[in-house]
């Protein structure tokens, strides 16, 4: 590698700027290659989005205008028949003349049943992981680095291998189609909730520990009072991260949960797409009950997106 | 008095130490709890249940190695696992190729978080919705690209066909990681030094080379790494199989983990689908063996 001298290195800011100077200037060779970049740049963003107007776009239309105009840009006989089907707003009459199945659907309750879930997991994962970070940061006892090394561990232990087992397991607690049996396997923690948060734990310094410590607080109260509102930016990205993990999730819930009562949406609407006849599927209501189930997601994404996109470098190098 | 005050922080530092030990057992109680019931002991006893004939209804029985004996004869399970392989091959090489240049030209173009978070807005979605939303994009009869296909061309492309099906999940799967994994190598692409390139650009390297010369050989275990995390992942594609061919047409997306899935709560075959499982596990523990070797040698390869 070419040794770089002092005088050739410009700060990185300064290079960046210098950079879009060039590239608003009519300059040189690098324009070419640059207006290339910037089209590969495009087409990928269009095929990263394009797909989710095309969802919005068929929900928004009657099915006999799919039919009709298959490649129109816009909605075609736009109305909301699709999401009222979904949601269950529709009489089954209705549904059957707008090319529903027929069969009762009702996504309320799966959203419902979807947050429930997801909070469960994330309080409970979040907060228990927390414990354990503090207890291996924070807290000095005996076999402390070993049992770290196990918990550490089982990140490699993969999930099909724990899926089966962990599904006799839930049905000796008599947990099969329960809140709680969906939400119990990550409740707990996961490893790399525990690592993620050791990490940022072990930056707190000591100093401020021992200040509260001299003040009469006891370590239970350090860990409340101080770590984790000190710690609240990287909890709220593992709980950020955790909640859309929980929410995404498919196969668990589908193999947990058999009746309305536990049914979270991702199953949801894969059991309204089986339902779907073969021979003219209802388009316009599974794209609505498709936009239904991604829309929350969407939602917290678009409130957390520099926070959820900075932590990626983090989460990577695990 | 003297000595009560030389032995008195002596017996508050002991006291403090043995409080720290009951308090951090404590505070790992629920994680511990959820460790072993969750990951230890579903590890032996998926490895146990390997050995037995096991139905859920009735208590296992042992069988030895009856039901590996029963996988290396199963034609359906290798036609699950060479389906399974090139759905790994189409799936990492794209994604990989692709998360590469995206990776690149983010950090090349534009750091801007509002690209990046476009990048990564498929992976925000779940599988099923992303499988729902490729079936109807690419549905035979209404879909849009086959409708632009037909008028183009004059027929139509059935993307769901035995021949099809697999390349049509991986390409789907990879719209849905594809920004992840491109963000995974754009933090790689961060941590290396800017004087680098600088020092490339004053020396007339073109972005061709220095693509080639500095970001490929300073990025290597970076790559290697994540192409193993990747890598992991695809093995246990499940989802959108489930959701978009449920294994067929015949056999043709039968992948080994929905194979697995089948045998167990299809035909409740729990020993038999634990003994695939284990199978699956070797796989993935010697790609993981093979990730700590190749990042361990990329790194003396840095230095």
């Amino acid at each position: 590698m070419t040794p770089t001298t002092p005088t050739t290195a410009p700060s990185s800011r300064q290079a960046s700027t210098a950079a879009t100077v060039v590239s608003k200037a009519p300059a040189r060779s690098l324009t070419v290659g640059k207006a290339l970049a910037w089209t590969a740049m495009v087409l990928i963003m269009l095929f990263t989005l394009l797909p989710f107007y095309w969802v919005l776009r068929t929900a928004l239309s009657s099915n006999a205008g799919i039919a009709a105009d298959p490649t129109s840009l816009l909605p075609v006989d736009a109305n909301l028949r699709g999401f009222a089907r979904v949601l269950g707003m529709q009489s089954t009459e209705e549904a059957l003349a707008d090319g529903g199945s027929g069969a009762a659907i009702n996504f309320w309750l799966y959203l419902r049943n979807s947050v429930i879930v997801s909070t469960l997991v994330t309080v409970g994962q979040v907060f228990f992981s927390a414990m354990a970070a503090y207890s291996f940061s924070r807290l000095r006892w005996k076999g402390r680095d070993t049992v770290f090394a196990v918990f550490l561990g089982a990140l490699m232990v993969p999930s099909i291998f724990t899926l089966l087992p962990n599904f006799v397991l839930v049905k000796q607690l008599h947990l099969i189609d329960t809140f709680l049996g969906v939400a119990l396997p990550t409740m707990f923690m996961t490893p790399f909730a525990v690592f993620f948060l050791k990490q940022f734990f072990m930056n707190i310094p000591r100093e401020l520990e021992e200040a509260a410590m001299l003040d009469g607080a006891s370590k239970v109260r350090v860990f409340f009072t101080l770590i984790l509102p000190m710690a609240k930016a990287p909890i709220s990205t593992l709980a950020i991260l955790t909640y859309i993990t929980a929410w995404n999730d498919y196969f668990w819930p589908l193999l947990v949960s058999y009746t309305d009562s536990s049914r979270v949406l991702t199953v949801a609407l894969a059991v309204f797409r089986s339902q779907a006849p073969q021979t003219g599927p209802d388009w316009s209501g599974l794209m609505a009950a498709t936009l239904v189930a991604a829309l929350p997601m969407l939602l917290l994404f678009m409130a957390f997106a520099r926070r959820i996109v900075n932590s990626i470098g983090f989460t990577g190098i695990k | 008095m003297s000595t009560s005050s030389l032995l008195a922080p002596q017996a508050g530092r002991r006291r403090r130490a043995r409080c720290d030990t009951a308090l951090g057992l404590t505070f790992i109680l629920p994680a511990t709890i959820g460790l072993l019931a969750f990951y230890i002991w579903p590890l032996i006893r998926g490895i146990w249940l390997s050995f037995t004939e096991y139905n859920l209804l009735t208590p296992e029985t042992f069988t030895g190695l009856a039901n590996y004996k029963r996988m290396v004869r199963d034609d359906t399970f290798w036609n699950a696992v060479v389906v399974t392989l090139e759905y790994v091959v189409i799936n990492i090489g794209l994604q990989t190729l692709l998360a590469l240049l995206i990776a690149v030209l983010m950090q090349r173009l534009t750091q801007s978080t509002v690209v990046r978070s476009i990048v990564l807005t498929p992976y925000l979605v779940s599988n099923v919705v992303a499988a729902m939303l490729w079936l109807w994009i690419l549905d035979n009869t209404l879909g849009v690209t086959n409708q632009i296909l037909e008028s183009l061309t004059g027929s139509a492309v059935d993307f769901f066909s035995s021949s099809l099906a697999i390349p049509t999940i991986a390409v789907i799967n990879v719209w849905r990681h594809v920004g992840y994994t491109a963000l995974l190598i754009f933090a790689g692409l961060q941590s290396i030094p800017s004087t680098v390139y600088e020092a490339g650009k004053v020396d007339g390297a073109s972005e061709w080379r220095m693509f080639w010369r500095i970001t490929m050989p300073l990025l290597r275990p970076i790559l290697a790494l994540v192409l193993i995390m990747t890598m992991i992942g695809s093995f246990q594609v499940f989802d959108t199989v489930s959701v978009a061919t449920q294994g067929g047409p015949v056999n043709a997306s039968r992948v080994l983990q929905y194979y697995i899935y089948d045998m167990a709560f299809g035909r409740f075959q729990f020993g038999y689908a634990s003994a695939m499982a284990v199978g699956l596990l070797l796989v993935l523990a010697a790609i993981t063996i093979l990730q700590y070797r190749m990042t361990r040698a990329g790194e003396t390869d840095l230095d």
